[in-house]
């Protein structure tokens, strides 16, 4: 006797709700009377029948978890014949010559209609050529790869390789797709598809919001007090930016355009520099000495918010 | 043949006005004698299909007779390929290997 969790295809911690919402499923897709052709279904139906007897009653439940019954303990077997047995028969012709059995009926008509008949009736024949399944994979590309595009070379679990074009401005999370590079057709039917989940890793300095990319940039006190040109990166190289005079920590500049290109529209975002203040590392006795003689104009708290 | 009170009493969820109806509306077909309803196997058989459908797959009232509607369409079709396939199996054997060959090399309708 199988798991009863097994039979319905529901893990031990399911709800109540689950586990009669799977029998259900089950128990409608094996009715031996909804399926008179399939034979295999009364002995499928009863399984299912047998496993919800113990699972879909809190009781049984507790015991059979608790090791008191084992997966026969609730088995009620069947004690009257389906209503298929009855309308099946139900036939003038039914004990004929010719057909012994309802095995050698099933038989003939196997052969009449091609071989496609099985054990579940015409059902195998739409199963016969079937779309292949579709694939999920996940893929890790840098930030710099997802901003500009790439192509990367994925090695599939069977030893198959896909090349896997990355469009610029692909995003995190993004799902690209590979039209028939899934698992093969059955029957001669079209492959399925891969579906590969795009993972950007994060970068030591850009950061991403929506198309735009986000930087501070470190400015010297020299650079902040008096401006300059200093060279920033950008996620398509180094270019040069002008730091207007009497800029501060904080202040943050656009770069027009030097973001990530939408991937619908095709605008492209703009680059944001913050600028941070960093003062020279070490000793610098001229600048102390500037600083002891030197009155701000300027002369409040900067703390003065924080104090109040 | 089953009494209606036996046939009650083998399926606990089952209430009598129910089955009553079932009987008025021609869903089941049962005998009336002396006054009580009694069932022949395959109706004592049917009416748990319908007990499946209403109670345990909570089917609406309403859409049982699309259900059952199309599993008579159902087993009459298949009753009458079974009586069709047995007249062909009593035919000669060349006549029943014509008739596959035939089979085999029909038109597909699905066009595949």
């Amino acid at each position: 006797m199988k798991d009863p969790y097994e039979t319905l295809g529901v893990s031990r911690t399911a709800s109540a709700k689950e586990i009669r919402a799977a029998y259900r499923k089950l128990a409608k897709e094996n009715h031996p009377d909804l399926h008179p052709g399939d034979k295999a279904a009364e002995s499928r139906f009863k399984e299912i029948s047998a496993a919800y007897a113990i699972l879909g009653d809190e009781e049984m439940r507790r015991r059979y978890d608790a090791g008191e019954i084992d997966a026969t303990g609730a088995e009620r077997p069947q004690q009257h014949e389906f209503y298929r047995t009855y309308a099946d028969a139900d036939s003038p012709f039914h004990t004929q010559e010719g057909f012994a059995s309802a095995e050698d009926l099933e038989e003939f008509l196997a052969q009449a209609f091609g071989g496609f008949r099985g054990a579940r009736g015409t059902r195998r024949r739409t199963e016969f050529r079937a779309r292949g399944a579709d694939l999920s994979y996940s893929l890790q590309v840098s930030f710099l790869e997802a901003a500009n595009g790439a192509t990367k070379t994925v090695t599939l679990p069977d030893g198959k390789t896909l090349n896997v074009t990355i469009p610029e401005g692909t995003e995190d999370r993004q799902t690209l797709r590979l039209k028939g590079q899934g698992g093969p057709g059955f029957g001669g039917g079209p492959p399925g598809d891969a579906y590969i989940e795009v993972h950007v890793q994060p970068h030591a300095f850009f950061e991403r919001k929506d198309n735009n990319v986000h930087v501070t940039v470190p400015v010297t006190l020299k650079e902040a007090v008096l401006g300059a040109k200093i060279e920033v990166p950008t996620v398509r190289g180094v270019v040069s930016m002008t730091i207007p005079k009497n800029s501060n920590t904080g202040d943050t500049l656009r770069l027009r355009g030097q973001g990530i290109k939408d991937r619908r529209s095709g605008q492209m975002g703009h680059q944001y520099v913050k600028l941070k203040v960093v003062l020279p590392e070490g000793e610098e006795p001229e600048l102390a000495r500037f600083l002891e003689s030197w009155t701000p104009k300027d002369q409040r708290n900067p703390r003065r918010e924080m104090l109040r | 043949m089953m009494r209606i009170d036996e046939l009650l009493a083998t399926i606990r969820p089952l209430h009598r006005e129910d089955l009553e109806r079932w009987v008025q509306e021609a869903w089941v077909s049962a005998l009336d004698e002396g006054g009580t309803l009694h069932f022949s196997d395959m109706e004592c058989a049917r009416v748990r299909l319908i007990c499946t459908l209403r109670y345990d797959w909570e089917v609406e009232e309403e859409s049982v007779p699309i259900i059952l509607s199309l599993l008579d369409q159902l087993y009459e079709t298949r009753r009458e390929l079974n009586a069709l396939a047995a007249a062909v199996a009593r035919q000669s054997s060349e006549v029943r290997e014509a008739i596959l060959r035939a089979m085999q090399t029909r038109d597909d309708p699905a066009g595949d």
